[in-house]
């Protein structure tokens, strides 16, 4: 690497405790969520090695409910409480400033109120609807209102952000934004526009339809809404996670991070490209012509590129560091790096396991081919190797920083910490691996296996390799919990890291040129919804008015 | 805005790759004549057993060597539950359903479809090899979803 200056983030800061409370509560509240929902996980991953667990659970009554528990607990309570704690601190570290500590509280408060409105209507089976809520199942009108303000929390996130980010502009109007301030603010800006849809379908259908306000809804359109959020939520998933990668780690790492814009431009094109792909999940549905799911399919394979432009610069960040710290040759590098520190290990251990994810998600989005696979095994195979590893790892790498550096306590057991990452990323790779396999073979997912009234030999091995890689998972999570647990309550008082790990850049910001431009949000924004508006606007076009056809079914 | 020269022939690889991968994807869909599910149509869920095709289920000849299997998939089953066609047929699925969304995947083939309340479900596929396939529901539909299931006879 050439030599150039290095760019000093702004001096550190200090958040003020009451501020850290908040937002460490906010984080407990997915961390809580996640381990309630590894023990149906088990139970899945058992039942597609045809062992049925599920009589030792008490009070539940059937797989679909505790498959709808396990799906809204770890994707969604469990990601976007730790983004609602997350990229707000990171925002205001990036900016040097207080958050809005009022807009703190009530993010706290509204994701904790949804959850218990989905809480009761999962646990009182009123809502096994699973995670995706396809009409015309009705679920009981708290789930659709609790999912309503868990999004809502997200949105106060952003307002927060947005509001430092304000008072930060007043005070330097010429400056550009520090890039992790960039990133953090782009990645739920992303998520605001992306959640636009979701929301019509829960306020403008679901909700009154469960309420009895509304007799009949229409199942393509609410599902074609949830699909218009629901390949960006797993970008919502992710970008905290890139935040991350690109942005602290290389520090971690003894790093630095190679390019400024670069980084910028990356951020861009995922809030440009992330939304306008919805349709690959519905290319076999009916009712939506076979041109608009060829154009989803282009733009999907455009927003796998700002992935592989991260790849470069994750790696070449890190080979920054391990260079440092002594390594010569081509890959002597990668064994200098600090693989003793778990917030690293679990990050790259997450990188690893996403490289198989990206691939088996760019065969997913290959439109007819996707017949191969659609709605077997293939598909959770594939995205416990995104969601259920790159991001979870990624989670569980930076809560060891993270929990200490809220709390004021040090880690708990460096050694556990470490274990449990490694623990679970061999179990997903077995688990994935498992379910890959058998996916190619048929297997169905969202399928209770040990009940089935069909069976078929070539998914036994895949099954098999499901249950034992899923049995580790658990025993990882379960793991961290026990790390995150002890740590808050027995950690070592003042062990705690005083500062967030920012990286330094070794191309400084541009303060002239076209590069300014890639701060301008709000354009970048307005060409967003032009994109959502060529992806989207013609199928609705043809499309609308909505076709109320389908009375509410209540089936479990 | 400087690239590595490494970086710069990262992307473009990267970049070709995808290109390539969509050119395959061109020629799968227009040279091979393979198909996605597209708009086959609507119909109102509470009226299905009355409105044609599907008042009369089942399998026919609609041209040499080609057949239309007209089915339902309902709350939990498929109707007919068991079809049969000769081996080298082409056949064309025509499919609805009067409650919930149900999945159609006839295992071993490409055969993969959703069916939707309100919208009708086609698409082609030919059956080369004679044997019993059988058609999964793989859209979660409810307490009894995983005893979904139906049978095509290809002999």
């Amino acid at each position: 690497m050439r030599a150039t200056p290095t760019v000093l983030d702004p001096a550190g800061f200090d958040l003020p405790e009451s501020q850290r409370r908040w937002l460490r509560w906010t984080i407990y509240i997915g961390y809580v969520a996640l381990t309630a929902g590894i023990f149906h996980g088990l139970a899945q991953a058992l039942s597609y090695a045809n062992i049925d667990i599920l009589r030792f659970f008490p009070g539940l009554r059937g797989y679909y409910q505790g498959l709808t528990a396990h799906g809204v607990a770890n994707a969604i309570v469990f990601t976007f409480a730790f983004s609602n704690g997350f990229l707000p601190l990171m925002t205001a570290r990036a900016l040097g400033r207080p958050l809005v500590g009022g807009l703190v509280q009530a993010t706290c408060v509204v994701l904790l109120a949804g959850n218990l409105l989905v809480i009761y209507a999962v646990v009182t089976n009123q809502a096994s609807v699973l995670y995706t809520s396809y009409a015309p199942l009705q679920a009981h009108w708290t789930y659709y209102l609790g999912l309503v303000l868990i999004v809502v929390s997200t949105w106060l996130a952003l307002v927060n952000m947005l509001v430092v980010y304000r008072r930060w502009r007043r005070d330097h109007p010429a400056a550009r934004i520090p890039l992790l301030g960039h990133i953090a603010v782009v990645s739920y800006v992303m998520w605001f526009l992306a959640s636009l849809p979701i929301a019509v379908s829960f306020l403008g259908f679901l909700l009154p339809w469960s309420l009895g306000l509304m007799e009949k809804v229409d199942p393509l359109l609410t599902r074609t809404l949830f699909w218009f959020t629901g390949h960006a939520i797993v970008y919502a998933w992710l970008l905290p996670a890139y935040v991350s990668w690109y942005a602290l780690v290389p520090r971690q790492a003894g790093g630095k991070l190679i390019s400024d814009s670069y980084t910028r431009i990356v951020f861009i094109l995922f809030l440009l490209l992330s939304i306008p792909t919805g349709f690959h999940h519905q290319y076999t549905d009916p009712g939506v012509p076979e041109a608009i799911k060829a154009v989803h399919a282009v733009l999907t394979f455009g927003v796998f590129f700002p992935s592989l432009a991260t790849a470069f610069s994750v790696v070449a960040a890190l080979e920054i560091g391990g260079r440092a710290r002594g390594g010569r040759g081509l890959l002597g590098w990668v064994t200098k790096l600090p693989w003793g520190d778990p917030s690293l290990a679990a990050q790259m251990l997450a990188m690893l396991t996403f490289v198989f994810g990206g691939i088996s998600g760019l065969i997913n989005a290959s439109f007819t081919m996707n017949q191969v696979i659609h709605n077997t095994t293939w598909v959770p195979g594939h995205f416990h190797l995104t969601v259920g590893s790159a991001v979870t790892l990624t989670h569980m790498g930076v809560a060891f920083w993270l929990i200490p550096y809220l709390t004021g306590r040090g880690l708990w057991s460096r050694g556990q910490a470490l274990t449990s990452a490694w623990v679970y990323t061999v179990g997903v790779l077995i688990f994935a691996r498992g379910m890959i396999s058998a996916g190619l073979a048929g297997m169905p997912r969202r399928t209770f296996r040990v009940a089935a009234a069909y069976s078929n030999p070539d998914w036994d091995w895949g099954g098999m390799l499901t249950g034992i890689g899923g049995t580790l998972m658990f025993f990882g999570i379960a793991q961290f919990f026990i790390v995150i647990a002890m740590t808050a309550l027995a950690g070592a008082r003042g062990a705690h890291p005083k500062d967030v790990p920012v990286s330094e850049t070794l191309t400084a910001p541009a303060s002239t040129g076209w590069e300014r431009h890639l701060d301008r949000l709000g354009v970048w924004v307005a060409v967003t919804i032009a994109l959502c508006v060529i992806a989207y606007g013609p199928f609705l076009a043809m499309y609308l008015p909505a076709r109320l056809v389908s009375p509410g079914f209540r089936l479990f | 805005m400087k690239v590595h020269t490494y970086e710069r022939a990262f992307l473009w690889l990267g970049a070709i790759v995808l290109v390539a991968c969509l050119v395959a994807l061109l020629y799968g869909s227009l040279g091979l004549d393979i198909h996605l599910p597209s708009r086959a149509g609507a119909i109102d869920p509470q009226q299905v057993a009355s409105t044609p095709p599907f008042d009369q289920p089942g399998v026919r000849q609609i041209g040499p060597n080609q057949y239309e299997a007209v089915m339902i998939g309902r709350i939990w089953s498929f109707t007919p539950a068991v079809i049969e066609v000769p081996a080298g047929a082409e056949v064309t699925f025509t499919l609805t359903t009067p409650d919930v969304i149900h999945g159609f995947h006839v295992e071993g083939t490409r055969v993969n479809m959703m069916l939707i309340p309100g919208q009708i479900t086609r698409n082609r596929y030919r059956f080369e090899r004679p044997g019993e396939y059988t058609i999964i529901c793989h859209e979660y539909c409810g307490v009894g979803h995983h005893t979904m299931y139906g049978k095509v006879i290809v002999k």
